[in-house]
């Protein structure tokens, strides 16, 4: 165990954890931050992607001991009161069913949109492929992508 | 360890549809006058006119929702019905779970596509109930100064209108009244006409939305209890199997671990593993010291069982005799042999995982004052029963939390989960969450059954089919559940397998439909759309063979054979088996066609390469066609460019919500034809995550557009039927674009080695 500070969403946690510990059971079980999911534990689903400074990173793959000092963006933290523009890109588009892998839609199609602003539908295809969605909403994620992006028609 | 084992899904649909029955016995009213917890902090009256509806003086509206929330909507689509009739300004609007009180609440459960059926005419008359005694309310207060008639006042928009006068009261002006009024009876209320719906048929936004995107939605796995400690299970993986021996020594000397113990298998029907649970302070300290136990397990008495073992025996049981002759009209047999042209087919569908984004899990708190329940399901009541029984205490000493479900398709229908997320809280006696990781949900699930159907038809000298038999193989679900001695009934044994092959909506004078067993150790059960899905692949498939065979385009060939009797009924064999299954109305089945086919251009030029496939099926009596467009690479890679529905559900209460539903369902079935299989060895799954149970991707994902038909009937299911005509549409569509036909599902792109027609 060490002693570990972590900064997410603007803020310091700190914990004694194991530094081996995923990220994703540090933000769920140690700091309540339960809004990033556990999907598959294998980074095969994106469920848990979380933001390390600016970038989508799946936490399930990501030992505490490894963040260090970078920032860490969750869920809770991408847009006060869901003022995200891909958060009101996906309520405009009405995308979630059960809801359980959009946190991890939403913060990897943030991230692609932060790095390629004017996507086109098939560079959303490739960039969102690693985030499984079970209640197939895949069409209305596109569709919000391209309406984050002011493209929609 | 005794357990109730009657348990069929009749049971299941039946405690499911009873949604308005509580209408019938009268409503709850425990007392319409109440000065509830929330109530008194404000000092305020609640107004409760029944046990679906609360009103407070703020104007502000509680909608109790009785079905679990997993995706479909029903915590946007029911409060639609209940505010339609009270005529709420939906702006006022907050939604709650019902609590699992099934004395109270009949329509907890949800399967078989019913949640909007159910619901239909209990929770209109809910909200005309208590809008007939808020206008009462507004009579009584206005009468005070000069009298007022009912027939002068409306309820609008959350207020009730003196017509006469122009006089307005909000809905929270009248709580105090309407709170000491009498109760006016439900039943002798009529309900609104078409035309005056209000929210009925608008695409309203889910009420959930907002907070699935702030991650703010808490589904069961978010359950965080003061003092709570995390469990795994390490489950024997044979079927059958049991523990023999386990060493935990590394694993109890591991960080945060707080107990290691067996745990019992539990029998039908709960089917559960059994194996050792470890319990931790971090869900992650208990998946690390799972991997350090080190297990012995007998394989069990089925331990050889493969899925090679279970196809070597496809051949025997479909050319043998049949255990239950579900239909025989006619004379099949002698009319294929001297029918004009004979083909035969066979169509094969391998198990089939569920693969909810949410892992099961549950939390349970055995307490000595009673055991509370905090669990993601479809059947709330089960399991409040099945932890009463086990723990031996009555079913109101358990209360069961139901949260929000990631995903279900049918696996939360089981409560497997929560017995043993009993099992593990009461040695701990601390509230515990236990976790399934997606190797245990892969390997764990109750699948799809693996079936194989055997078809034969004889076209007539004009190509019309004058006979048709269908022999259904599969591993069936009744058998996995239900107690041995039921199983003697051979009909018992096919109640779940033949439905949808029941009634053929083209106009055969020979059909006969039987089916046969194939022994299985494997977990089965209801995967979305049962049954229907794999045998409208067979039987849509089918129909496609044939009018290649007549030499006729598949669209025009099926419209050219549709029966001509107008109202087809079928057998109540299948897993829409209400006992008032309604018969299958040809007119409906060919309007689905003839949209699907229009708003796709069906016959319109097609790029290189690519193929069209139309498929149209009747289940859970819905109506739905799919026209599917479809390319394959010369390595074999397949590509569903766009998929166009057309939809008959009766009344469409949230058009979006049912065009959600259908692109759900095509990608959900999608992936039995693009995506991975459940195999068996040493009867164990062969696979373990993603990364070998591969399912659809977004890059695979086809553009869709959903027609919905213009209706003023009752509304009927949708979280199951665009499931069933998909596979047969693609598959179709494949055989046009490459020549060759899909005989197994999933599809192994090793067919289409030296297909002639596959684009470069």
């Amino acid at each position: 165990m060490s002693a570990i500070t972590l900064k997410i969403n603007g803020r310091d946690y700190d914990a004694d954890l194991d530094p081996a510990t995923p990220l994703l059971w540090a933000l769920r079980d140690t700091f309540n931050l339960t809004g990033t999911k556990f999907g598959c534990g294998a980074g095969l689903c994106g469920a848990c992607t979380v933001h390390l400074e600016g970038e989508a990173v799946r936490s399930c793959q990501t030992p505490v001991s490894s963040v260090g000092a970078r920032k860490i963006t969750t869920i809770e933290g991408l847009g006060a009161a869901r003022s995200h523009p891909v958060q009101l890109a996906w309520i405009a588009e009405q995308v979630p069913q059960c809801g359980y892998c959009q946190s991890g839609q939403i913060m990897q199609a943030a991230a692609f949109l932060a790095r390629s602003p004017h996507p086109t539908s098939d560079q959303i295809d490739q960039a969102m492929s690693g985030n499984i969605c079970r209640c197939g909403t895949y069409q209305r994620i596109r569709r919000a992508i391209l309406r984050a992006a002011g493209e929609a028609a | 360890m005794a357990i109730e084992t009657d348990v069929s899904r009749r049971e299941f649909l039946k405690t499911g549809a009873a949604g308005g029955a509580a209408l019938v016995l009268g409503f709850y009213l425990p007392s319409r006058r109440s000065r509830g917890r929330a109530a008194e902090a404000e000092g305020s009256e609640i107004f409760k006119p029944n046990a679906w509806i609360r009103i407070t003086p703020d104007n502000r509206i509680t909608l109790l929702v009785e079905k679990p929330e997993m995706g479909q909507g029903p915590r946007t689509v029911v409060p639609m019905m209940i505010a339609d009739e009270l005529e709420a300004d939906w702006s006022t609007i907050r939604i709650e779970q019902a609590p699992t009180i099934p004395d109270i609440y009949k329509g907890l459960s949800t399967g078989g596509s019913g949640g909007v059926e159910d619901t239909w005419p209990g929770m209109r008359k809910v909200g005309a109930q208590a809008r007939e005694m808020l206008i009462a309310a507004a009579v009584e207060q206005w009468s005070a100064s000069a009298a007022v008639e009912r027939k002068d006042c409306r309820a609008e928009n959350g207020t009730v209108v003196h017509l006469p006068s122009g006089r307005r009261l909000t809905y929270g002006a009248l709580v105090e009244t309407a709170s000491k009024l009498p109760e006016i009876k439900a039943d002798g209320i009529a309900l609104k006409s078409p035309k005056d719906y209000r929210y009925i048929g608008k695409p309203i936004p889910r009420t959930d939305v907002p907070s699935k995107v702030d991650g703010s939605a808490a589904f069961g796995i978010d359950v965080r209890v003061p003092g709570m400690l995390y469990a795994v299970i390490a489950r024997c993986p044979h079927f059958g199997g049991k523990l023999v021996s386990f060493d935990d020594r590394a694993a109890k000397a591991m960080r945060g671990v707080r107990a290691i113990f067996p745990v019992d298998p539990l029998p039908r029907p709960l089917n559960t593993a059994g194996g050792v649970a470890l319990v931790a302070d971090s869900t992650w300290a208990a998946i690390q010291a799972r991997k350090a136990l080190k297990i012995t397990w007998d394989k069990g008495p089925d331990g050889s069982e493969s899925t090679e073992s279970l196809r070597k025996q496809l051949d025997g049981l479909a050319g043998g005799p049949a255990t239950f002759v579900a239909v025989n009209r006619g004379d099949a047999a002698t009319a294929v042999g001297a029918a004009a042209k004979k083909v035969e087919a066979y169509y094969e569908l391998g198990f089939q995982a569920h693969a909810t984004m949410e892992p099961m899990n549950t939390t349970v708190h055995v307490r000595d004052d009673g055991i509370e329940v905090w669990t993601p399901t479809q059947w709330a009541e089960r399991i409040q029963a099945t932890v009463a029984q086990l723990s031996k205490v009555s079913p109101g000493k358990v209360t069961v939390h139901m949260t929000l479900s990631g995903g279900s398709f049918g696996r939360r229908a089981q409560w497997d989960y929560a017995a043993e997320a009993w099992q593990v809280a009461n040695e701990v006696k601390k509230p515990v969450q236990l976790v399934w990781t997606r190797e245990d949900d892969i390997q764990h699930d109750f699948y799809r059954p693996y079936s194989h159907h055997r078809l034969a038809a004889g076209l007539d000298s004009q190509s019309s089919v004058a006979a048709w038999s269908h022999r259904v193989v599969s591993t069936p679900i009744r058998g996995y559940f239900d107690p041995l001695e039921s199983l003697k009934d051979p009909r018992h044994l096919a109640q779940q397998e033949l439905g949808g092959a029941d009634v053929l909506p083209y106009g055969v004078p020979n059909f006969r439909l039987d089916f046969a067993p194939l022994h299985s150790a494997a977990a089965r059960a209801w995967w979305r759309s049962v049954e229907s899905g794999a045998n409208a692949f067979a039987m849509e498939c089918f129909i496609d063979e044939l009018a290649h065979a007549a030499g006729r385009d598949p669209y025009q060939f099926r419209l050219d054979q549709l029966a001509a009797q107008r109202k087809l009924g079928g057998l109540n064999l299948s897993a829409v088996m209400w006992a008032d299954n309604p018969p299958l109305d040809v007119s409906k089945f060919e309007g689905v066609l003839r949209l699907a086919a229009e708003k796709s251009g069906w016959g319109s030029p097609l790029p290189a390469g690519h193929g069209r496939g139309i498929a149209c099926h009747f289940s859970f009596s819905t109506y739905i066609a799919h026209v599917a467009e479809v390319s394959v690479d010369k390595d074999g890679a397949m590509r569903v460019h766009r998929v166009v529905s057309a939809v008959n559900c009766g009344t469409a209460v949230n058009p979006d919500g049912v065009r959600a539903m259908t692109e759900g369902a095509i990608n959900y079935a999608l992936t039995t034809v693009l995506g991975g299989e459940i195999t068996i060895k040493d009867a164990a799954v062969e696979q373990s995550n993603f990364n070998d149970y591969a399912v659809v991707r977004m890059s695979q994902a086809p553009q869709i557009e959903v027609h919905i038909v213009p209706s003023t009937e009752d509304p009927t299911g949708m979280g199951e039927p665009g499931v069933p005509p998909l596979a047969p549409a693609v598959a179709n569509a494949i055989f046009a674009a490459t020549g060759v036909r899909v005989r197994r599902l999933p599809v192994d792109p090793a067919i289409f080695k030296g297909a002639h027609a596959v684009t470069s």
